[in-house]
């Protein structure tokens, strides 16, 4: 195959699912296995920085503790630094004074990074509607999971970190500014 | 100071031992306690009639505003519930609800009840908003799926410790004794009316 101008189309040598998923190229074999790859290994290390707000907190705790144990996921280790993890589990209602700091923690997180929003306060604002709460994190950072509950059980909690990974697995390689506009001062 | 290195090690030796204390959750799920509140379902009697009534009784206990409740008329035709209203829109917002069970509280027929489902997370907010198909417990062996006819025919019910019927009081025995077409004796009762009350 020469390059130029009778090139394969993606859509001559991938099936419509990997064109609907943006693989391009002529080297759809190599990108969908080294996608599958990193996709694998980043799905079985997400660490995950606390951002404990209020009682959602405790649970996300007890997650952590052995009864639950998060290392079973490879989520051992909670950071306390933005820098040194790739996902952040918002536990809690998030008042408006608080919202600059999530969203700067956020942007500090290097790339790829995700987010659980865990319980019905972070989610949505929950029973708090009110002026002094922000009605859902998603106003702030973009949201990959949301944990309905008040506050979830720990088994909740865990089922959506198997759904975040169910996500990561299938995800491109590319794209991640496109989630979210960026705040190039963090 | 050996002693206490020994000691302590001692300590580490014996929970080497120990049955582990961790649940393997996504394989093996623990139960819940009996009095668990989690998702909430509508229920129906068991001749397969939803027990809502539309009276959103729920949706004003609710101190999170999660529920709507839009009720609309039941016809002889096209009958959904016992008594004269049914809901024909109902929505949970989950992310909203606070599983505090005020609405199992309030409800007058005991159709919504907080079960022990738990899994709710979702990718969208979206999702979350339950409607009433999802909600709705499909209908019993005995019973059909709504509306059903109920022409022609009586559908006893019972709330509150009394029993209502769906044909007007007055219809039944505003006539003359002997020209009112007296209704079968009640097919399927959901409750016999020596049974106990519903608690409320």
């Amino acid at each position: 195959m020469t390059i130029g101008t009778d090139i394969l189309r993606p859509d001559q040598i991938l099936t419509p699912d990997q064109v609907a998923r943006g693989m391009t190229g002529d080297a759809g074999v190599v990108t969908t296995t080294v996608e599958k790859a990193v996709n694998w290994a980043r799905s079985n290390a997400v660490w995950p920085a606390l951002f404990g707000l209020a009682c959602c907190a405790i649970e996300m705790m007890h997650t952590q503790a052995s009864r639950q144990d998060l290392s079973r996921f490879g989520m051992e280790v909670m950071r306390a630094s933005p820098r040194q993890s790739d996902m952040i589990i918002v536990a809690g209602r998030l008042s408006r004074k608080m919202a600059p700091v999530i969203r700067r923690i956020y942007d500090q997180m290097p790339e790829p990074k995700w987010v659980i929003s865990m319980g019905d306060c972070a989610s949505c604002g929950g029973v708090f509607n009110n002026y002094a709460l922000v009605q859902g994190v998603d106003e702030i950072i973009p949201v990959d999971v949301y944990v309905p509950g008040c506050p979830p059980r720990p088994e909740a909690l865990i089922q959506g970190i198997l759904k975040l990974h169910e996500k990561i697995q299938a995800e491109k390689l590319d794209g991640w500014r496109d989630r979210a506009p960026q705040d190039d001062r963090a | 100071m050996i002693g206490a290195l020994i000691q302590g090690m001692g300590v580490t030796l014996r929970t080497m031992f120990r049955k582990p204390l961790t649940v393997q959750y996504p394989e093996h799920k623990r139960p819940v306690a009996e009095r668990f509140r989690g998702r909430h379902e509508l229920k129906r009697y068991e001749n397969g009639l939803e027990r809502c009534i539309g009276c959103s009784l729920c949706s004003a206990a609710c101190p999170a505003d999660a529920i709507l409740v839009v009720p609309a008329e039941n016809s002889d035709e096209q009958r959904f519930s016992p008594g004269e209203r049914f809901a024909e829109v109902y929505e949970i917002n989950m992310m909203r609800c606070i599983f505090c069970g005020f609405c199992e509280e309030a409800c007058p027929t005991d159709a919504i009840v907080l079960e022990h489902e738990y899994e709710l997370a979702a990718y969208d907010r979206r999702e979350t908003i339950y409607t009433k198909d999802m909600l709705l417990v499909p209908p019993g062996a005995s019973g059909d799926d709504t509306p059903q006819d109920t022409r022609g025919r009586d559908v006893p019910f019972r709330m509150g410790g009394m029993d209502y019927f769906s044909v007007p009081i007055v219809a039944r025995i505003g006539a003359a004794p002997g020209t009112a077409p007296v209704p079968a004796a009640p097919s399927e009762p959901d409750t016999a009316p020596e049974a106990q009350a519903p608690s409320l």
